[in-house]
């Protein structure tokens, strides 16, 4: 595996030298099928339609209504061209124009920087469909990155969003948000960060994460309220969570389903949690590698996961009060296998944990599951390491009152999901 | 003789300016082409404070807050057309209609200063929204699909003064707070929130439509006790001031958090309702709307802030709306605790 971390803004010694340390040192081989963990970002594509007109925007001044009006003027089929530099921006740019590309120079080099940020609630808003974006960087928004609402068949491509400062509570919430929308690819992004999640998918269907990195956000990545997603050869580290698959009610798409977590490298996720209170994500126990709540058919396999204090996966119900008759707060069909564990659950920051760390030697096993709904939920868990229930069927129960006993490996693993397939008109995009 | 007829042409110059009414132009509202210039509508009669006279004024008894700008609103129907009202109030204009709303701030003199005329205009494919920002000498309002800031000084109701940098929207923008289902759509004009200036200009507006289907009934107007109940009063401002975004059809579709049309589902309210992508807008309080706890709800820490990652609405807000927020801070406190 090859980690290139030329596009990083800050010093990527500092950044993700820990990271690549601990890779080295969890001595665990790649499989075959390999990891393509982090494409190759900066390649240069030169493919553009004969019938598409290029607009093409420098960076400089006036920056703002230059790029905006050439988003606005853009036409079906047109590609609006970032060139290098820096964008200095004052507020939210949108593009609500089907089949447009916007597309940097390269992640390293094409800028939109947010510094200055006077309004919107993100830096880029996509409402229009069959858009891609991509070979530029976001950075610095005061609310989330690159938000597209109702935009199916988005691309994100060779994107980076980034707080440059690092984690802090300041920054804006998530980094590549794409919501409420059918045929979602993001491949080869860094996002760094986020208060929420970096990379963050919800209430949407067909969806791939792939070949990207989460680094330093409360969530690396986080797949909420959707149906059928695929997460796989990704880097997840140094976040307070790797991986989210939640489901959350009171919303207008519920019953998250389908996900599989597959060939991701999940580690070291142990950036003190640094969302503001009130989000789902401030309750994430820092250290946390992959976490399900209430989710439908989650399959995590294949993935090497290591170095996560509280657990490498944990598997949760929604255990806050809720009045929502259509919500179900419970995780079922969970199924784990083929994962290789490297030191988990040294330092659990769940309240309770530690004393049941006590009772279990000092240490949570590097799987476990909350209890919710009792045995007709129990997660399927093939992987040759300890695995744990906290015996909390009832959701009301704190976590304090766990009963926790040790839960029995399984063959009797279920039907693997079916592979997500994005329309060819998007994957012919990164190919 | 020469200087008397001189004295006379010059006269008829300025009676022509400023009384013959402006030819409303019906294919410029139709015409897919955005002209450059305000003036090809007809609409104004060459200054904002001039307006048509084919133009019906209307006022809102709740208006949306753009950091206290001064609001004057038109309706333009095209020759022998009438709109009618939906039995929820809404009103169905006919194509070839335009909303013109023009945004401005009182100098220290107390002239208002127009700085940008939004047009709302009904062609066949739908409503198309288009933002013009008033050039430096007034005469003329130039097509800015980017949008602008503009930096304002005024003074706030309660004496103030604020300095602020004051957001023209651009196209997309517009739409963000004028979507239903990804379609533009007006949202001012519902006919229990309507008012009038005077008994004349009601009796012009109400001449053009047929209002059969709702009556006459009014909502509560917000600063008005007389009017309603603090509840309907707060549900009012929050129907006109979040319910344009905050619907299932929507901008703001995917927070579950809704305003339209009285909504009284009080999750769906954000009472008791955890926060789904707030970020730092939760202020690190657990609840949209906690009852009885102003202080800790999220939805007032979110109208307290200038902030463009924390503040709501996240468009056309640079100061905060005292007046509003002292409005649903009382309706919050009021709120029983379940």
């Amino acid at each position: 595996m090859r980690v290139s971390t030329g596009f990083l803004a800050t010093r990527p010694d500092e950044a993700l030298g820990k990271s690549l340390r601990i890779l080295q040192t969890c001595q665990m081989r790649m499989r075959d099928k390999g990891f393509r963990v982090i494409a190759a970002v900066g390649l240069a594509f030169a493919g553009t339609a004969a019938f598409a007109k290029t607009i093409t925007v420098a960076a400089g001044d006036d920056a703002q209504s230059r790029l905006q009006e050439a988003l606005i003027s853009a036409a079906p089929g047109d590609i609006v061209e970032l060139g290098a530099g820096r964008f200095k921006l004052t507020d939210g740019l949108s593009l609500d124009v089907a089949k447009v590309t916007v597309k940097g120079q390269g992640s390293g080099q094409s800028i939109l920087d947010f510094t200055g940020q006077l309004g919107a609630g993100e830096g880029l808003l996509v409402t229009s469909d069959d858009v891609v974006l991509r070979d530029f960087a976001v950075e610095n928004t005061k609310g989330d990155g690159i938000k597209s609402k109702g935009a199916d068949r988005i691309v994100y491509y060779q994107i980076r969003v980034e707080w440059t400062g690092g984690p802090k509570e300041t920054n804006g919430a998530y980094g590549i948000y794409p919501v409420e929308s059918q045929d979602v690819l993001v491949d080869s992004v860094l996002v760094r960060g986020a208060s929420d999640a970096g990379i963050y998918v919800g209430q949407s269907r067909n969806i791939v994460v792939r070949n990207s990195v989460a680094l330093e956000n409360v969530a690396g990545i986080e797949i909420e309220n959707s149906y059928d997603a695929d997460v796989h050869d990704n880097l997840a580290t140094r976040n307070t969570g790797g991986i989210l698959v939640f489901d959350l009610p009171n919303l207008l798409q519920m019953g998250g389903k389908n996900v599989r977590i597959f060939e991701n490298v999940v580690v070291d996720n142990s950036t003190p949690n640094f969302a503001p209170k009130g989000n789902i994500v401030a309750n994430v126990p820092t250290g946390t590698g992959v976490m399900v709540m209430a989710n439908r058919n989650v399959h995590v396999f294949d993935n090497m996961l290591g170095q996560n204090g509280t657990t490498n996966i944990m598997v949760v119900g929604y255990r806050y009060p809720h009045e929502d008759p259509k919500y179900d707060p419970i995780a079922k069909g969970v199924a784990i296998w083929g994962n290789q564990h490297d030191k988990a659950g040294w330092d659990p920051k769940f309240p309770g944990s530690q004393q049941i760390a006590q009772a279990l030697g000092g240490s949570l096993p590097p799987i476990f599951w909350d209890g919710a709904g009792g045995d007709a939920a129990k997660p399927v868990i093939a992987d040759p390491v300890p695995a744990l229930s906290l015996g909390l069927a009832d959701l009301k129960a704190s976590p304090e009152s766990a009963q926790p006993v040790m839960l029995q490996n399984s063959t009797n693993l279920p039907q693997e999901l079916p592979r997500i397939r994005l329309p060819e008109s998007m994957e012919a995009v990164v190919r | 003789m020469r200087l008397l007829i001189t004295a006379v042409a010059g006269l008829a110059l300025a009676v022509s300016v400023k009384g013959v009414p402006a030819q409303v132009d019906d294919a410029a509202i139709l015409s897919a082409d955005n002209p450059a210039l305000l003036s090809s509508f007809g609409f104004f009669n060459g200054r904002a404070g001039r307006p048509s006279a084919a133009l019906l004024p209307y006022d809102l008894r709740t208006p949306l807050f753009t950091d206290y700008a001064e609001k004057q609103r038109y309706l333009y129907l095209p020759d022998g057309k009438t709109y009618s009202v939906a039995p929820d109030g809404r009103i169905v204009f006919p194509q070839g209609s335009a909303l013109i709303k023009s945004f401005g701030y009182h100098d220290a003199s107390g002239r208002l200063n127009i700085i940008e005329t939004r047009l709302l205009l009904h062609r066949a494919e739908g409503w198309v929204a288009l933002p013009y920002i008033w050039k430096a000498d007034g005469s003329d309002a130039e097509l800015k699909v980017g949008g602008a800031r503009k930096p304002v000084e005024f003074t706030k109701p309660d004496g103030t003064k604020l300095a602020i940098s004051y957001a023209v929207p651009n196209k997309n923008q517009c739409k963000q707070c004028h979507s239903t289902k990804d379609s533009v759509m007006p949202v001012g004009p519902v006919w229990h929130n309507l008012s009038f200036a005077d008994a004349k200009s009601r009796a012009a507006f109400e001449q053009r439509g047929d209002m059969s289907a709702t009556g006459r009934a009014f909502e509560a107007k917000w600063d008005d006790a007389k009017t309603g109940t603090l509840e309907a009063r707060a549900l009012a401002y929050l129907r006109v001031n979040c319910g344009h975004c905050h619907k299932p059809t929507g901008s703001a579709s995917n927070s579950g958090l809704f305003y339209d049309d009285h909504e009284r589902n009080s999750a769906a309210l954000g009472i008791g309702k955890r926060p789904v992508a707030a970020g730092r807008g939760s202020g690190n309080f657990d609840f949209v709307i906690e009852p009885g706890h102003p202080e800790r709800s999220i939805l007032i820490y979110r109208m307290k802030s200038t902030d463009p990652g924390i503040a709501m609405p996240e468009l056309g807000r640079s100061t905060t709306h005292d007046e509003g927020i002292a409005l649903l801070e009382a309706w919050i406190k009021a709120l029983p605790a379940s």
